[in-house]
C-alpha cells in the first residue's frame, strides 16, 4: 500500500500527519502485524520529517541526471546535438559545445542523435539521497515488545542553486520496491506542479492535509484535480486545525464525495510539540490510536485500487 | 523601481498574509504592481478582490502524440524515452501526457515517422486590477511543467508596467521550495523578505532558503511570524539571524484575526487594527528603509 500525503498549500500539516501516521502504524505493527513501513520524505526542497524521525542515517547517495560530455576527437560541430535538444541545454559555438546542465532534463537524446557517436554521458550531481532507521519511541509503542523493529526512512536533499527537484524525486523513489506488503508513506511538496505529480505517481491513495480555510480550500481544489483527475488516484481529506476558519472545505468535500478521514483540532499542545520537532504521538498519546484508525480508513477507502495493482503485478 | 520578493522555503509560513498586508500599507504611500509567483496555488488574488481586465493563454512545453495508424509497436520509443511516458497500449504504443517531458527523443528515433510533437497550453495568466494597484498572476493547468517559465513571465509582465507606468515598487508573492519557480521568482530582486514561523522546521527551511538567494545574490529580511508559539525558538532565530548580519524586520504574533480577515477577503491589515496589523507597519517600515539604501537602478 503507497499512500502519497499532498495538501496544494503549504504548511497545512502534511508532515504531521505522514511522520505520525508512519509512528502509528509501526507502533501497531509490533502488536503482531506483518507490515513493514517505510516513509519516503519527496520534499526534496524543504524536506523536515527526518527532524521528528530523528533516524539513523546508514547510507548517502549521490544522485542527479546525465548530461553529455563531447569527446573533441570525434566532434565534426555539425551542431545535430543543438538542434534536437528541446531545452536549449547544448550549444555549438565556432570550434567549442557548450553545455548548460541547469537547463538539461537529462533525456538523452543529443547522444542518440549525434552522427560521429561523440556524446558520452556523465553524472551530473543535483541532490543527495540518504536512508536509513527511524527508531519508534518507547512510549508509542502499544505492545511491550523487547525488538523495535522501526521505520525505514529516506530523503531526497536538493542541492542549493539547483532547479529541477523531479530527478531527485525519482530516484528516491525507487527505494519502494516491489514488496506490497509493505506499507509506503509518501510525504510530497506542497502545491500541485511536476514534484507533487511525481510523488503522487504509482500511489494507491493521496491523503490530502488541509486547513478550513480559504486558501486551504482553493489549493485543496487544485490537488483534487492533479489526484483524482489527472492520475486517477482515489483521495481522502484530513482536516488540520478544525475550527478555525470556515465550513468552505467540509461543504466541498460533501459535493465532492470525498471523505474526511480524521480531523486535528486547533490546539496549542499540538503546535508547540511540533515547534520543539516533538511528534505528537509522542506529545499527547491519545492520538496513536487515531492514526491507526486513520490508516484503517485509508485502506478501506483505497483497497480496491490496491488489489488491481496486485493483480498487474500478478 | 524596486523588487520586493517574499518567499519563505517551507509553506504555510504566511507568505501570503505579509505580501497582501504589505501590498495594502506601500499601496497607501507609492504605486505598486503586485504579481503572485505562486503559480500551481496562486492565493494571493482571494485577498484582493480583483477584477481581471486581460486573460492570456499560457503555451508551456511540447508532447509527443503517437499516430496509432502509423505506429508499428516496434517499441523503440519506449526504450529511449527515459520519463516512462511512452506506454503500450494494445497493438499500439501511446504516450502519457502527464509523464512527457517533451525532450522528442523518440520523435527522432521512430523509424517509420509516427510521432509528432505537440505544443501544449499549460495555464492561463492575468492582468487585474485591485484597490491597491494592478495585479499580475496565473494558473498553471493541474499537472503541468514549466512553473518556472510562467512564474517569469507573471513577473516580467509586472517589471514592464511598473516600469511602463512610473511605479515605485513591484511585490513579488513568490512559491514555497527553493526550486525552479522560486529560483524564477528570485532572479532580479532587490530584497527578498522571508517569512518563517519559530519552529524547528521553520529554522532548517529558513537556512536553505537562505542559502539559496545568498547563492543568486539577493540581499534578504527576516520576517518571524507567530512568534509566540515558541519564544524560545524565535531568541533563537533572532540570534542566528544576527551573526549573519541579516535583519529581522517583522515579529507577528498568533492571532486568529489572520484567519478571520482571509475569510473575509481582505488584508489583515484592512481588516482589522490590532497587535498584527502594528507589527505588520513595523515590518513594512523596515522594508522600506532597506530599499532605500540600495542603488537606483
Amino acid at each position: 500500500m503507497i499512500i502519497a500525503i499532498a495538501s496544494g498549500k503549504g504548511g497545512t500539516g502534511k508532515t504531521t500527519v505522514a511522520v505520525n501516521l508512519a509512528l502509528s502504524i509501526a507502533a501497531d505493527a509490533q502488536g503482531g502485524a506483518k507490515s513493514d513501513v517505510l516513509l519516503l520524505d519527496c520534499d526534496v526542497e524543504e524536506p523536515n520529517a527526518h527532524l521528528f524521525l530523528n533516524p539513523t542515517i546508514e547510507r548517502r547517495e549521490e544522485v542527479g541526471i546525465l548530461i553529455p560530455e563531447v569527446d573533441y576527437d570525434k566532434c565534426t560541430f555539425c551542431g545535430r546535438c543543438a538542434e534536437v535538444c528541446a531545452y536549449h541545454a547544448i550549444a555549438v559555438v565556432k570550434q567549442n559545445v557548450l553545455v548548460f546542465p541547469e537547463l538539461c532534463h537529462g533525456c538523452g537524446s543529443c547522444t542518440l542523435n549525434c552522427p560521429e557517436e561523440a556524446i558520452h554521458e556523465v553524472l551530473n550531481v543535483t541532490g543527495v539521497i540518504e536512508e536509513g532507521q527511524a527508531l519508534i519511541n518507547a512510549q508509542c509503542s502499544m505492545a511491550n515488545s523487547q525488538e523495535s523493529r522501526g521505520i525505514r526512512f529516506a530523503h531526497g536533499i536538493l542541492n542549493i542553486g539547483e532547479a529541477m527537484a523531479v530527478p531527485v524525486i525519482r530516484e528516491l523513489k525507487k527505494r519502494i520496491g516491489e514488496d506490497s506488503n509493505r506499507i509506503v508513506i509518501l510525504d510530497a511538496s506542497p502545491g500541485t506542479s511536476c514534484p507533487v505529480v511525481e510523488t503522487m505517481r504509482g500511489a494507491d491513495f493521496v491523503l490530502m492535509v488541509t486547513e478550513p480555510t480559504p486558501f486551504g480550500l482553493h489549493d485543496l481544489r487544485l490537488a483534487v484535480e492533479v489526484a483524482r483527475h489527472e492520475l486517477g488516484l482515489p483521495v481522502g481529506v484530513v482536516i488540520n486545525r478544525d475550527g478555525v476558519g470556515d465550513r468552505g472545505v467540509e461543504d466541498y468535500c460533501a459535493a465532492e464525495n470525498i471523505p474526511i478521514l480524521m480531523r486535528i483540532p486547533l490546539d496549542r499542545r499540538i503546535a508547540e510539540a511540533y515547534s520543539e520537532g516533538i511528534s505528537m504521538v509522542e506529545a499527547l498519546p491519545a492520538y496513536r490510536e487515531r492514526f491507526v484508525e486513520l490508516y484503517r480508513r485509508i485502506a478501506v477507502e483505497g483497497v480496491a485500487k490496491l488489489v488491481s495493482r496486485q493483480e498487474v503485478a500478478q | 523601481m524596486k523588487q520586493l520578493v517574499i518567499l519563505s522555503g517551507k509553506g504555510g509560513t504566511g507568505k501570503t498574509t505579509v505580501a497582501a498586508a504589505l501590498a495594502h500599507l506601500a499601496s497607501k504611500e507609492m504605486p505598486v504592481v503586485l504579481a503572485d509567483a505562486d503559480v500551481d496555488a496562486a492565493n494571493l488574488e482571494l485577498v484582493l478582490d480583483p477584477t481581471k481586465v486581460e486573460e492570456h493563454d499560457f503555451t508551456g512545453g511540447q508532447v509527443a502524440v503517437i499516430d496509432p495508424e502509423l505506429c508499428t509497436a516496434c517499441g523503440i520509443c519506449a526504450e529511449v524515452c527515459r520519463f516512462e511516458a511512452a506506454i503500450p497500449d494494445d497493438d499500439t504504443y501511446r504516450v502519457d501526457d502527464i509523464a512527457c517531458e517533451g525532450c522528442a527523443s523518440c520523435f527522432y528515433q521512430c523509424p517509420v515517422e509516427a510521432i509528432r510533437m505537440e505544443k501544449q497550453t499549460a495555464g492561463r495568466w492575468f492582468r487585474s486590477d485591485t484597490r491597491f494597484g494592478p495585479l499580475f498572476h496565473a494558473h498553471l493547468f493541474a499537472a503541468q511543467e514549466n512553473s518556472g517559465k510562467l512564474v517569469t513571465l507573471v513577473k516580467q509582465q509586472g517589471r514592464l508596467l511598473a516600469l511602463d507606468e512610473g511605479r515605485q515598487l513591484l511585490i513579488v508573492d513568490g512559491p514555497p521550495g527553493i526550486g525552479c519557480p522560486v529560483i524564477s521568482a528570485s532572479a532580479g530582486a532587490d530584497l527578498a523578505l522571508l517569512v518563517m514561523e519559530p519552529t524547528v522546521s521553520g529554522v532548517h527551511d529558513l537556512e536553505r532558503i537562505l542559502a539559496t538567494t545568498d547563492h543568486f545574490g539577493v540581499p534578504a529580511l527576516v520576517c518571524i511570524n507567530k512568534l509566540d508559539v515558541n519564544p524560545g525558538r524565535a531568541a533563537e532565530v533572532e540570534a542566528f539571524c544576527a551573526s549573519r548580519g541579516i535583519e529581522v524586520v517583522g515579529h507577528i504574533p498568533f492571532d486568529t484575526v489572520v484567519t478571520e480577515a482571509m475569510v473575509q477577503g481582505q488584508p489583515v491589515t484592512a481588516y482589522a487594527d490590532g497587535v498584527v496589523t502594528e507589527a505588520l507597519r513595523r515590518a513594512w517600515e523596515g522594508v522600506k528603509a532597506h530599499l532605500t539604501l540600495k542603488p537606483i537602478d
